[in-house]
């Protein structure tokens, strides 16, 4: 399963920016982020190509960060397609605790990333796979 | 539990034999104090000629108080009891708030202030085996010295090394295997934030214990800190104007620091109307020093809270103990017309392990009402990343503050690292509401 690395940072100017600076000196590659912004503090929530070694990278700087499981989708990008996937979702009672997605422009593909509340309850890649949807291979985001 | 003694006999003296030496040095001190001008006209007023005149140790309630603010307007020779040929050593509060106090003391008042602190050094489990590295300020300051010098009675291995430099303490306590410190709780807590930037863990280390005063903390501060490097960390409390340290100490078992009473008379009173108050009460610490022909000093204010424990302590010492201190009477906050000590505080933070030693205490205005803000930091290690844990954590604080202190505080949460922490006295409180 992807791995999401959440950082806890105040909400002042520069905190993104003293996260990226320590990825990019550690080569580490950024598939997707997003941020959740919590007022006097954010939560940035990132997928990179070496989840372990980010996690490492940034703790050694003080970060207060972790490691969790995240559901990484693709789809290609046609009208419908989330609807198609939260309705397969909702009628497994799978429930969705926090969510981003984007498309590709070039090949026109879309993913998104879910933080999925009961993952342990639902076998979530016969639900997804059903529905016509493809879980994103641990090959495919990690260096191994 | 061993339990060592460095003067068994005084250490164990039965109350009333303590008693009585207390009343023979008493009345030594007031005629000691009778010599220098300020007390002449104080002890005059009161209707005090001699120290011949104390049938017992109550008669000392008759004795006006003597503050802080006596020893400023009297600097620098009124108090002085002896000539200043006599004098081999002062030492002086750093005077941040005005005229600094200063304390002198002949040889022998020297010679026994030293056997105090090596009383105390004895009384935790120390002995001429141990390594001792003491981190606290030498020079005006009375720790650095007060410390060393009691240390090196006692035959331990003295590295006089001072306060900051954390790099190097850690590498000094790794080479010469260090066994006890004397640093201040602040300190010691930053260092071990320090040390996996050091690649070093705490066990590599050869710790025993630590001598912890200088500021006040919590007893889940001293708790934390224990765990963290697997030692005995031991309450001292002193204060310049009565030596320093060497007048109240913890002993192996760790309930709260014996007075050494054959030194120092103390007494708790209500700070509102100086009535004197039962063991057990808690109120304004106020101590007569009986050991020191230089600059004797009756009564003097403390400004400290505390209390008495009237219970006898397993080690067999008949020397009273002395809670740690809960506040000052000069550090009290009102806060929307509540009494709330910063102590009150740390002790509901240092409960919480979601969040870390690191924290700030600041009070605004807002329009009639004050506003509380508590602000702390993320312990990385406990992060889960969950918004929802986030949320549930300030109100678990909020919630835990405001049984203690009655009000309710606004709680802000920041990076691990982003708050300052002191190398030396920590200030932990902001009080940003104008002066009226």
């Amino acid at each position: 399963m992807a791995q999401q690395l959440t950082i806890f940072v105040e909400n002042r100017p520069g905190r993104i920016k003293s996260v990226s600076d320590i990825l990019m000196a550690n080569n580490l590659n950024i598939w997707a982020f997003a941020i959740q912004d919590r007022g006097e503090f954010g939560l940035i929530k990132v997928v990179v190509d070496r989840p372990e070694q980010a996690r490492l990278a940034l703790a050694d700087h003080g970060f207060a960060c972790a490691l969790k499981d995240v559901l990484a989708v693709t789809a290609p990008d046609k009208p419908g397609n989330l609807d198609r996937l939260t309705t397969a979702l909702l009628n497994s009672n799978v429930n969705i605790a926090d969510a981003y997605g984007f498309v590709t422009p070039n090949d026109r593909q879309g993913m998104c990333f879910l933080e999925i509340k009961n993952a342990q309850e639902v076998n979530l890649e016969e639900v997804v796979t059903a529905a016509g949807f493809t879980i994103v291979k641990d090959e495919d985001l990690y260096e191994v | 539990m061993d339990v060592l003694f460095w003067n068994k006999e005084m250490e164990t003296l039965p109350r009333p034999k303590l008693e009585e030496l207390q009343l023979q040095r008493l009345q030594k001190t007031v005629e000691q104090a009778l010599k220098t001008p300020f007390y002449q006209r104080r002890l005059g007023k009161a209707g005090i000629s001699s120290g011949g005149s104390f049938r017992n140790l109550k008669d000392l309630q008759n004795v006006p108080f003597t503050s802080k603010d006596d020893l400023r307007k009297n600097f620098p020779f009124g108090l002085l009891a002896v000539d200043l040929d006599q004098v081999v050593r002062l030492h002086s509060s750093s005077g941040t708030t005005g005229i600094p106090t200063v304390i002198y003391l002949t040889q022998e008042d020297l010679n026994r202030w030293t056997d105090l602190v090596a009383r105390c050094v004895v009384a935790t489990g120390c002995t001429k085996k141990d390594v001792f590295q003491n981190m606290m300020t030498y020079g005006l300051f009375t720790g650095g010295l007060g410390l060393h010098y009691g240390a090196e009675r006692v035959g331990m291995t003295v590295i006089p090394i001072g306060g900051g430099n954390t790099q190097r303490q850690v590498q000094v306590m790794k080479d010469f295997k260090t066994t006890t410190l004397h640093i201040t709780p602040s300190y010691l807590l930053h260092i071990h934030t320090k040390l996996a930037e050091y690649n070093m863990d705490p066990g590599e280390l050869f710790l025993k214990r630590a001598f912890l005063g200088a500021e006040p903390y919590s007893e889940n501060t001293r708790r934390k800190l224990e765990e963290l490097y697997g030692i005995d960390a031991f309450n001292s409390y002193g204060l310049s104007e009565m030596n320093g340290p060497g007048l109240a100490f913890e002993c192996v078992y760790k309930r709260d620091m014996h007075v050494w009473e054959d030194a120092y008379i103390v007494e708790i009173i209500d700070p509102g109307t100086g009535r004197a108050l039962e063991d057990g009460q808690k109120g304004e610490v106020v101590f007569t020093i009986l050991t020191r022909d230089a600059m004797p000093l009756l009564r003097y204010r403390t400004r400290d809270l505390a209390f008495l424990h009237p219970e006898a302590c397993p080690c067999g010492r008949t020397h009273r103990r002395l809670s740690r201190i809960l506040g000052r009477t000069d550090d009290m906050l009102i806060i929307n017309g509540v009494n709330v000590f910063p102590s009150q505080i740390e002790e509901v933070i240092m409960s919480i392990p979601e969040v870390g030693t690191n924290y700030q205490i600041q009070i605004d205005k807002t329009g009639a009402l004050d506003r509380l803000t508590v602000k702390v930091e993320i312990y990385a290690k406990m992060f889960t990343g969950e918004a929802s844990a986030i949320d549930a954590l300030k109100t678990r604080i909020t919630e835990k503050l405001r049984a203690s202190i009655t009000i309710n505080p606004r709680i802000e949460l920041h990076e691990p690292g982003v708050l300052p922490a002191f190398e030396g006295k920590a200030k932990r409180v902001v009080d940003r509401r104008e002066a009226l």
